[in-house]
């Protein structure tokens, strides 16, 4: 009596089975979520998406004061405003696909103990989310942003067109790391106090509030390893044009990226399996 | 081609018990750190033996069992039979530590209904992310949105949010959801327990459907015999993670019943001694339960038992006498006995009871036994009590009065049976 069957559920995964053909199938409930985070983010708030504009807006003020005009920190010539916003826009997207992805687990506890589907598509929607709102703070960026060509102090190039590649490597490594946390926080509480605490500093370690071109070689160096380090640093060369573009240590961090979150999700399809029974 | 729905193979699920872990990373690693250096682990209670920080428990200690296409199979057994871990594992929330489960076609899990709606969403909105979240997608909900909205008689408030909603109607409108779903198996966990009664009989009635009709697959957990009645046809009863029975509906009930209550049929008394007041002048030595191999009742039966008792005193009166209580402890009758008379000092007695129980309702019964004294005012003293003598579990049969769930509180425990109605046209 040979039965073919749709399903079989064994004590574990294979190890490479990444499942993403199921993924795929259940697309549609990625949107839904996303929906979901949205709506449920701003129903009954007077501003709606608007905050989405003030945060980042206030913190490059914020910036432009306090690392601009009180420390005194060179800009390589582009007007402050600006050169703290394009950093700003960029980290925001990275340092929101982390930390929204880095407690899947826990917080969806409820939900994933009474029913299954694909894990992975609360992280992918929560990488998405954070897309729509980039998409919004990026909008005012490019809007200060013409403003400041027009006076003709930033001058953009041709690089612009890596955007797209710039945005999916942020996406895929704040996913990849993201991830990578939420399996362990299933056993290791304490990692969630860790994760806002380590994007703040890891933010320090990017040229954000600083440009490279003052550096030493050997920190330069050292720096650039940071796999977020080139992303901002060419981020700003092709929409300010300033610094340089840096192709070396963007291959080297894009390869970090791809490893993050192949790592990630294997660890992550591991844990999803009986983390129902340790969170 | 055969036609298994699904197929168990020798499945274990092993918890740990305890905390797991140190819970911190600190903790584990220091722990570790200590191992390494064959040192002693920091974290560890004082008298604890190394690797037995956490004890292992098997909820379920390989079970196996087959669903037909298009059978509704019911799961029964007590609290931590291993029912819901089963069906956990079966919807893939949590992974089998042992064993297989083979699936042919797509599972559609109710473990808890209304699990991932969300309060902020219109009804509307939540229809397509349930239905999303169980594997459908959009269009197809959009197909059946009509039916779902009107089978849930929510059409009124489908589009407010659902934190606006009764607790019945995000009931109803999650399982039109999961009802209305283009699943093959559909796994289920006492959803029914919820909704009114209208309701509740609506939802049976479209599962039966699911299953004969739509030839669908049901797998069914539930404390409710009622509903395990008109559902399924065969049942499979777990006990300690195990299957102890596979086999027909009836007989798996009376089993499973039989199990739940706490006494067996004999009980021997002889050593029993009642904190509360009695002389002593008589001994209840043993107390059984005839003709039956379970301490289970069927509504329209009649309970008759045996009592073996011995006088330590010349008495000229006695009387049985024996409070029912319904097993939340509310009181539901007594009956006192004739009188027994002249009863002799150190002579064994054997009484028979035929108690007319036709007319309790389905539900957990506890019985105290007394034998009184009667003095010669006609007063009752306790010559000897036993609490909790026996616990007899009335089972429901169908007929159009327990066709409907029973509200002890509200109800009691007697439906009058052997009561008429005419009604005439005047």
């Amino acid at each position: 009596m040979e039965q073919t069957w749709m399903k079989v559920i064994e004590p574990k995964n294979r190890l490479l089975d990444l499942k993403l053909d199921e993924l795929w199938r259940y697309r549609d409930l990625i949107m839904m979520f996303v929906k979901r985070n949205f709506s449920s983010q701003y129903k009954q708030t007077v501003l709606g998406p608007l905050w989405f504009l003030i945060q980042p807006f206030i913190t490059t003020v914020l910036f432009t004061i306090v690392f601009g005009n009180i420390a005194n920190i060179s800009t390589d010539g582009v007007p402050q405003f600006i050169f703290y916003m394009a950093g700003n826009t960029a980290w925001l997207y990275f340092s929101t696909c982390l930390t929204s992805t880095a407690n899947t687990f826990v917080s969806n506890a409820a939900i994933f103990g009474k029913v299954y589907f694909p894990r992975l598509t609360m992280p992918i929607s929560s990488v998405i989310f954070a897309l729509i709102t980039f998409g919004i703070q990026f909008a005012m960026f490019i809007g200060f942003l013409i403003y400041y060509v027009c006076v003709g102090s930033v001058n953009p190039n041709i690089t612009i067109l890596y955007l797209p590649l710039y945005i999916l490597q942020m996406a895929m490594l704040g996913l990849g790391f993201g991830i990578i946390i939420s399996s362990l926080t299933t056993k290791y509480r304490d990692l969630t106090v860790l994760v806002s605490f380590g994007v703040q500093l890891w933010m320090y370690i990017t040229p954000i509030v600083y440009p490279v071109s003052t550096m030493s070689d050997k920190m330069y160096k050292l720096i650039m390893l940071n796999p977020m380090a080139p992303v901002i640093n060419n981020f700003k060369y092709s929409f300010l044009g300033c610094g340089r573009m840096e192709y070396q240590f963007w291959l080297i961090s894009i390869i970090m990226t791809c490893v993050v979150l192949f790592v990630g999700i294997i660890i992550f399809n591991r844990v999803e399996k009986t983390f129902m029974d340790t969170v | 081609m055969s036609n298994l729905a699904v197929k168990i193979e020798d499945l274990h699920k092993m918890y740990r018990l305890g905390t797991i872990g140190g819970g911190t990373l600190r903790g584990d690693l220091q722990s570790m750190w200590a191992r390494m250096r064959h040192k002693e682990d920091p974290n560890m209670m004082i008298g604890q033996e190394a690797y037995t920080k956490n004890e292992k428990f098997w909820a379920l200690k390989g079970i196996s069992f087959e669903v037909e296409k298009g059978e509704a199979l019911g799961l029964i057994g007590g609290n931590g039979a291993g029912k819901s871990t089963t069906l956990k594992l079966l919807s893939q929330v949590t992974a089998p530590t042992k064993g297989k489960i083979y699936l042919d076609g797509r599972v559609a899990s109710m473990l808890e209904v209304g699990t991932g709606f969300h309060p902020e969403l219109t009804g509307r909105e939540n229809i397509y992310l349930n239905g999303a979240i169980l594997g459908m997608t959009k269009t197809e909900v959009t197909r059946k949105l009509d039916e779902i909205i009107d089978f849930s008689e929510c059409e009124k408030f489908i589009d407010t949010p659902v934190k606006r909603y009764s607790s019945g109607m995000y009931v109803k409108l999650a399982f039109s959801v999961a009802a209305h779903l283009d699943s093959e198996i559909m796994i289920m966990d006492e959803v029914l327990a919820v909704g009114d009664m209208k309701f509740q009989e609506k939802c049976i009635n479209k599962m039966v459907d699911v299953s004969q009709k739509e030839g669908r697959t049901i797998l069914y957990v539930s404390h409710n015999m009622n509903t395990i009645r008109q559902l399924c046809k065969r049942c499979v009863v777990l006990d300690h993670g195990t299957v102890k029975f596979d086999g027909d509906r009836d007989e798996a009930i009376e089993l499973y019943l039989g199990n739940e209550t706490d006494k067996g049929i004999y009980n021997n008394y002889e050593d029993y001694n009642s904190e509360l007041e009695h002389t002593g002048s008589v001994k209840i030595i043993d107390v059984e339960i005839l003709d039956r191999r379970h301490a289970v009742i069927k509504e329209n039966e009649r309970l008759k038992i045996k009592v073996r008792w011995k006088a330590n005193k010349d008495l000229s009166k006695l009387c049985f006498r024996m409070p029912i209580q319904f097993r939340d402890g509310s009181a539901v009758g007594m009956y006192i006995s004739d009188h027994i008379e002249n009863v002799k000092a150190g002579q064994l007695y054997e009484s028979r009871i035929d108690l007319n129980t036709i007319g309790l309702v389905q539900g957990k019964y506890r019985i105290d036994i007394i034998i009184s004294e009667i003095n010669m005012f006609g007063g009752h003293i306790r010559a000897d009590i036993v609490g909790n003598a026996l616990n007899i579990n009335v089972e429901n049969v169908l007929n159009s009065v327990n066709n409907i769930e029973w509200y002890h509180n509200a109800w009691g425990s007697y439906s009058f049976p052997d009561s008429n109605i005419k009604t005439f046209v005047i």
